[in-house]
């Protein structure tokens, strides 16, 4: 694999770590003395992607401007990887006026040319297989891809869209993050199959699954998925075992997690990754230090771009019911 | 007969159901805009259950004629997504009363997507779905719930009377850039197969033309009693206006055409001048259309009223099968005749 393509691959789960950090880090810092999750410069439930990074990463490195994909609650990584722009998702989660919806989503409704969220588990996939069905009607070799937690593959909705995508042989690649844990259950206890892959010969589709959490795994299976989908093949069904470093919302305590937290928590794929690009000679000391001086400026940006926003004015709650 | 917003110059002699009406709107503007697309169940060789969309596929073919799987959440979905990206998309939801099974891309998604992008992405598609009673369907595919939809924002909710709106509702549900829910009552149709008002055969030009959403019309002008209605009891309201006039009571009949927007001025306008009110809703009754109705009165000028308000709804009861049942409680032409005439003190 290409060194400058290995090199992109880390900058990015950097870039998308660093922001995840930062985001942590200003949603508690005025939440003190007593946790109140409405108050503070970010108010609501927060939902972090720390460790999930080889995913977005793995797969928006496939995906034009022009392809589509719908994120569920957890889609900052996704939101990045896929190129929203940074300065204006991050005003949205911060509530102000310049940010993607004008302050009226919030971090689980970013919304933005061919990227769109739900907060609903599993109800974003049928919202691709639309999108690809415009795609396709027009002739296009764009994509749709929807992205849900491996939680989703339980609801109907997922289910519907399998049939409907491989039914109408849709470009779609619906892409199932497991990180073992649907908030507090496990999934050996919501799911009656080892791997979701399996459930796509159910529906007469391509289903694999990537162990391990390796970016460049998630890069190959997804650059397949995503081949067959600009060919006109149909869907694919992917799933990537993943992990998920932190708590499902922020200030999720995690003691139904027990010693398995601990394990987790040695597999950050970013050291690991890093380890190995250096061992290949594809990283040193001053590139990493470039790159995390790199993402540490923008997100910084970002975050300055937002708190200097104005806050919406209360009148406009009024506005965009309809066009 | 209804003749708001008909061209003077109608040269509509020639005569057509409602589905026919709706099915000739789809066709026009599937003409018109190569975006335009039909999907649903049994929407293709079948025509749609209740005829809304015959005659579309030998038209059209089944590339923009798509009958679906039974999976109303996948496809209103898929719906959803081809209109985020552009394309018009007319869903069909055969009966409303199947909500239960999609409400979240209905509510969550079509909704809300324009609101939540803060109006960055518009969701122009059509959800057409059939509702109503009065032919012993039993309690789940017999409901009209448009103030079901009504209540939460982001949907308008239109529903016509007759042919003649039909087809420049529909038109004007395709060419608006909102999620619109187009509810056609089974018994303002004129199905072959099914007791029909007279009322849902109509002079419908062959022209294309639109029915602005959210102008109510006055179907029948009067002086004694303001009769508020919709749908398949617009008609009932009619009939009954017009058997009351020949005993020299004159009640001004309005039909809203829509839910949402609401037309409150027309409302009130016609309740300052008669200064009394029958609201027929064959939706239940309880925190509903005619609810709001009433609170809009309160909240502009309690003192229009000279009679109380005054509702012939579904009392809140889920819709009985046998037709002595279903009979007691829906708003019969006997039931909307009491109401009008207690009201005008005659």
């Amino acid at each position: 694999m290409d060194d400058e393509l290995r090199r992109g691959f880390y900058r990015q789960m950097v870039r998308i770590r660093t922001y995840e950090e930062a985001i942590r880090g200003d949603y508690h810092a005025d939440k003190t003395p007593a946790w109140d999750i409405g108050a503070g410069l970010i108010p609501g439930e927060m939902h972090l992607a720390a460790g999930q990074e080889p995913v977005a990463v793995g797969l928006c490195a496939h995906l034009t401007a022009d392809d589509a994909l719908t994120a569920p609650h957890r889609p900052h990584h996704l939101a990045l990887a896929k190129g929203v722009d940074m300065r204006k998702m991050t005003a949205e989660i911060y509530g102000r006026e310049t940010g993607l919806g004008r302050g009226k989503g919030g971090h689980m409704h970013l919304f933005d040319q061919h990227f769109s969220c739900s907060g609903i588990i599993a109800e974003g996939m049928p919202v691709a297989v639309g999108q690809a069905f415009a795609f396709h009607r027009r002739g296009t070799t764009n994509v749709a891809v929807a992205v849900a937690g491996e939680g989703a593959a339980n609801q109907g909705a997922f289910h519907e869209s399998l049939n409907l995508a491989s039914l109408w042989k849709l470009p779609v690649v619906f892409v199932i993050e497991d990180n073992d844990w649907a908030i507090s259950v496990p999934r050996d206890a919501s799911t009656s199959v080892p791997s979701n892959a399996t459930r796509a010969a159910a529906y007469g589709v391509a289903g694999e699954r990537v162990e391990g959490n390796d970016i460049e795994a998630v890069y190959q299976a997804a650059g397949r998925a995503v081949t067959r989908a600009r060919a006109g093949e149909g869907p694919t069904l992917l799933e990537v075992h993943t992990v998920r470093l932190w708590g499902h919302f922020e200030g999720d305590a995690q003691a139904y997690r027990g010693d398995e937290l601990a394990v987790a928590e040695s597999h950050d794929p970013i050291p690991a990754y890093e380890a190995k690009l250096r061992a290949d000679g594809v990283l040193d000391d001053a590139a990493v230090q470039a790159i995390r001086a790199e993402a540490a400026a923008e997100v910084a940006d970002a975050i300055a771009f937002a708190k200097s926003s104005p806050e919406p004015s209360p009148a406009a709650a009024y506005e965009h019911v309809f066009v | 007969m209804t003749v708001t917003d008909q061209p003077a110059a109608a040269s509509a002699t020639r005569r057509l159901t409602t589905a026919k009406a709706i099915s000739e709107a789809i066709a026009q503007e599937m003409e018109r805009d190569p975006e335009v697309f039909v999907m649903g169940e049994d929407v293709a060789a079948y025509g749609g259950i209740f005829g809304a969309t015959t005659g579309l596929l030998d038209q059209f073919g089944p590339t923009r004629i798509i009958d679906t799987p039974i999976s109303e959440t996948g496809f209103i979905g898929a719906g959803i997504g081809a209109a985020v990206e552009g394309m018009r998309p007319i869903v069909e939801l055969m009966f409303v009363d199947f909500f239960g099974v999609c409400m979240d891309q209905i509510y969550n998604h079509m909704a809300k997507i324009h609101y939540e992008s803060g109006g960055n992405v518009t969701v122009p598609m059509v959800l057409m779905t059939a509702v109503g009673g009065g032919y012993s369907d039993g309690a789940q595919h017999s409901q009209c719930l448009w103030g079901t939809f009504a209540h939460m924002p982001g949907l308008k909710v239109v529903v016509p009377s007759n042919p003649y709106d039909a087809k420049g509702l529909m038109i004007s549900a395709i060419r608006d850039d909102n999620p619109v829910l187009y509810m056609f009552h089974k018994g303002v149709m004129g199905l072959p197969w099914m007791a029909k008002n007279p009322r849902s055969i109509g002079p419908v030009p062959e022209e294309s033309y639109e029915v602005p959403i959210g102008k109510a019309a006055v179907a029948r002008p009067g002086r004694d009693v303001t009769v508020v209605s919709l749908s398949l009891s617009l008609q009932r309201c009619l009939d009954v206006a017009d058997e009351l006039a020949g005993e020299g009571l004159e009640a001004e009949v309005i039909d809203l055409r829509s839910v949402v927007p609401l037309d409150r001025q027309t409302i009130l306008e016609s309740v300052g001048r008669t200064g009394k009110i029958v609201v027929v809703d064959e939706d239940y009754r309880s925190f509903g259309l005619s609810g709001e109705i009433a609170a809009t009165i309160a909240e502009s000028d309690p003192g229009l009223l000279r009679a109380p308000f005054t509702r012939v709804a579904y009392p809140d009861v889920p819709v009985p099968y046998a037709r002595p049942l279903e009979y007691e409680v829906l708003p019969t032409p006997r039931r909307i005749r009491d109401a009008i005439v207690s009201v005008a003190g005659r």
